[in-house]
């Protein structure tokens, strides 16, 4: 029996959007095609679109399907830079945050080593949220010369909700377009497109009970963006690619879902996640929550829970969790397979040993208290039979 | 038993994990990631360090059926075997970094950590045969295909180390590895062997220990003077490319007055001096050894016994005298092109009484 812990990596698809998408996936019809069979697919595709859109607060016209996430950063990120560039060849500064995904962060370092971007990463404080003053103050030095700020809606690691409301109005002072990814967000906290301000937000299917490989940028109508893939122009000319009808059915389905059950989903996860939190403390006293403390949809992800466990490897604790059927994530990214310390909890100002000593647990639309009592049964031996292999992988021996 | 099975992404480890599965063991992969930069290293199937023998490896993981995770020993590695390596040659010695390996980390910071995670004992693919003597200790033997035999670069594993290791091959020959791989839907059946040094990405040894050690080393630079009549034949640019016993690569403008090839003697790394001389001169009739490392029990009086002094090389007939400070090795079988810093491993018949690192040798 699996204790499912890591909704944040990739939840379980919704029955329902399972079966809007392969209602289509028997069907033929190119969306693009003028006979009946396209005229079929395309009705689908629109209707999603409509779907999508009542959902996240756009207007269909903005909603533009791409592959997922990572294609919709890429897509803003470099649209954005680039258009804006185009109209002004000054505009070369990028403002971001250094808590950012790598979905986020290494087109921002392509575009400062092969397009001339000026990437400036604004500092989080010790909860992970932005600096205001110092993106403010970045801003304000020289606003002419900005093409763009991205800053996600919530982390992916730690959980803090960024604010983002509070971006946007700095950034709009002087005429400047914001970015922000909201792959996390959506259908934990509420997420609502017009009224946060935003210019473009990314999202995708898989984190919020739809299926893999599709997700969308919303774009403002009077945003101009630089194509990425050329090759038909199928989404408002800025995306090529024959539309994938059966995934953006399931995609608009499992958005509608989450988004209608957003309010009740937080109450649950809020309560189940504070379990978690002081069951794993009760049982490892010197482990620390890392991120926002305060238990509500405008500081934290409800799902997301973060700890550190001195003198831990994360690497142990989820090898031993794993043997005992209890799946979560150390939060970090790989090189070659090997983790390295969070860019995140380097930014919040944990050291190394700290930043590779932690571990992610995030619920989701399936989690129960039974996930949560099988965690707190494990964790107390666990924690103890990591330390006592301690940070043997690295280091210098003893 | 639980165990670790340590895969380098090769043939040998994959098949060595699938049979301590098969055996009824509870295997958990790991791969152990061993340079500090990944992608740095070499590039195709050559080595066991890239990021594709690490695919390669959880892949066969998969395939067997077991949990794989990557393990980082990369600042271990750097600190134990890279830079002892990098001292060894800056010190006019030639190490063997494989033994160091298995030695620092292989059955010591992998064996400790799985102990303390709740294993039992580390499989790897390595061609040695563990039996239990008639006193109750773990004794090593070289494989039954003494061709493929890794018993020499074992040498340095403790009673402890080999009561917690298994060497599920030393029974197999390497091709019936390669069929069985096969047989079991391995992927890395055909995968060539592994060779050279594995943190060196393109095999030039010479070229690589310049570049860490640097003009700066005093043995960066010196002459190559004839042993016999002390005339200075040459200049070198590292004392590092050079090892006891070399023939090719000396660049000496004028031939011997005899005119026989003439071979590397001996390495004055203060100096940076090499000498250089005739075949005859590189015959070694006796060996200083230091860090002595007993598989068993230490011995306390001289040993007839058997010596092999480089990898895959011949064994010598020789008697081991322990020392204050390691052992003495009379060979009755002359040696040649001994180099300091490589392993000297005692062989009782097949079986491996321990090791020590060549000091200085008598000629």
């Amino acid at each position: 029996m699996t204790v499912y812990l890591d909704h944040a990596a990739t939840t379980p698809i919704h029955p329902v959007a399972a079966a809007a998408m392969t209602a289509q996936l028997g069907s033929v019809g190119n969306a693009n095609s003028l006979h009946a069979s396209g005229r079929a697919a395309r009705r689908v595709v629109e209707e999603s679109r409509e779907t999508v859109a009542r959902a996240l607060g756009c207007r269909p016209g903005e909603v533009v399907f791409t592959s997922g996430g990572t294609e919709a950063d890429n897509l803003a990120l470099k649209g954005l830079y680039w258009s804006r560039r185009a109209a002004d060849d000054r505009r070369r500064r990028i403002l971001s945050t250094t808590i950012e995904h790598h979905a986020v962060l290494d087109p921002l370092h392509w575009l400062a080593d092969e397009e001339g971007a000026q990437v400036e990463l604004i500092g989080v404080d010790h909860l992970g949220r932005i600096d205001l003053a110092a993106l403010k103050a970045a801003v304000e030095a020289d606003p002419g010369s900005i093409a763009l700020v991205s800053v996600m809606w919530a982390n992916n690691e730690v959980g803090t909700v960024q604010p983002v409301t509070e971006v946007v109005e700095i950034a709009h002072t002087h005429g400047i377009p914001v970015h922000t990814d909201a792959v996390q967000a959506v259908g934990q906290v509420p997420v609502d497109f017009a009224a946060s301000g935003v210019d473009a937000m990314t999202v995708t299917g898989h984190k919020i009970g739809g299926p893999y490989g599709v997700g969308a940028l919303l774009v403002r109508r009077e945003v101009q963006l630089t194509a990425l893939l050329h090759g038909g122009g199928q989404e408002r000319d800025v995306r090529s690619g024959t539309i994938d009808a059966p995934a953006i059915a399931g995609f608009a389905s499992a958005c509608e879902i989450a988004v209608k059950h957003q309010p009740e989903l937080a109450v649950r996860l809020s309560a189940l996640r504070d379990e978690l939190v002081a069951g794993v403390m009760a049982a490892a006293p010197e482990a620390s929550y890392n991120g926002d403390r305060v238990s509500d949809v405008g500081h934290r992800l409800p799902g997301n829970a973060h700890l550190t466990f001195p003198g831990c490897e994360g690497d142990s604790l989820l090898m031993l969790l794993d043997a005992r059927g209890i799946e979560c994530s150390t939060g970090s990214a790989c090189n070659a397979g090997v983790p390295q310390p969070s860019h995140v909890l380097l930014a919040m100002g944990c050291d190394d040993e700290q930043a590779r000593g932690s571990l992610r647990f995030s619920l989701g639309h399936t989690s129960t208290a039974a996930d949560v009592e099988a965690l707190l049964a494990a964790i107390g031996p666990v924690v103890e039979r990591a330390r006592a292999a301690g940070n043997g992988a690295r280091g210098s021996a003893g | 038993m639980r165990v670790l099975a340590a895969m380098s992404g090769g043939v040998d480890s994959a098949v060595a994990a699938a049979r301590a599965a098969e055996a009824g063991h509870d295997v958990t992969g790991i791969h152990l990631a061993l340079s500090r930069n990944p992608k740095s290293y070499r590039t195709g199937a050559r080595g066991c360090c890239t990021i594709e023998d690490s695919n390669d490896a959880g892949r066969a993981a998969d395939v067997i059926g077991i949990p794989f995770y990557v393990w980082d020993m990369s600042e271990r590695f750097h600190e134990d075997v890279v830079e002892d390596f990098l001292a060894e040659y800056a010190g006019g010695r030639t190490p063997n970094p494989c033994l160091r390996c298995n030695e620092k980390i292989k059955f010591a910071a992998v064996l400790e950590r799985g102990l303390a995670l709740g294993f039992d004992a580390v499989v790897t693919g390595h061609y040695a045969q563990l039996r239990t003597g008639s006193d109750g200790l773990i004794e090593m033997h070289r494989a039954r295909d003494h061709g493929k035999d890794q018993s020499y670069v074992l040498g340095v594993l403790s009673q402890q180390q080999l009561a917690h290791s298994l060497f599920p091959l030393g029974d197999t020959a390497k091709p019936e590895i390669r069929r069985e791989a096969e047989r079991r839907g391995l992927q890395v059946a055909d995968k060539p062997d592994s060779h050279d040094i594995c943190f060196i990405s393109d095999g030039d040894t010479g070229g690589w220990l310049s570049e860490k050690l640097g003009t700066d080393a005093p043995n960066s630079g010196g002459p190559i003077v004839d042993g016999a009549s002390g005339e200075v034949l040459g200049e070198h640019a590292g004392s590092w490319r050079f090892t006891i016993g070399q023939r090719k690569g000396l660049r000496i403008g004028t031939p011997a007055p005899d005119g026989k090839p003439r071979f590397v003697l001996d390495i004055e790394p203060v100096s940076g001096t090499v000498t250089v001389g005739p075949r005859e001169a590189l015959a070694v009739t006796g060996l200083r050894c230091i860090r002595p490392l007993w598989c068993g029990a230490a011995p306390t009086a001289p040993l007839e016994c058997s010596v092999q002094l480089r990898a895959h090389g011949e064994e010598h007939r020789a008697v081991v005298v322990p020392s204050a400070t390691g052992f003495e090795v009379t060979l009755h079988d002359p040696a040649s092109g001994i180099a300091p810093g490589q392993a000297c491993v005692i062989y009782e018949r097949t079986r491996v009484v321990g090791s020590g690192t060549i000091a200085s040798t008598l000629r």
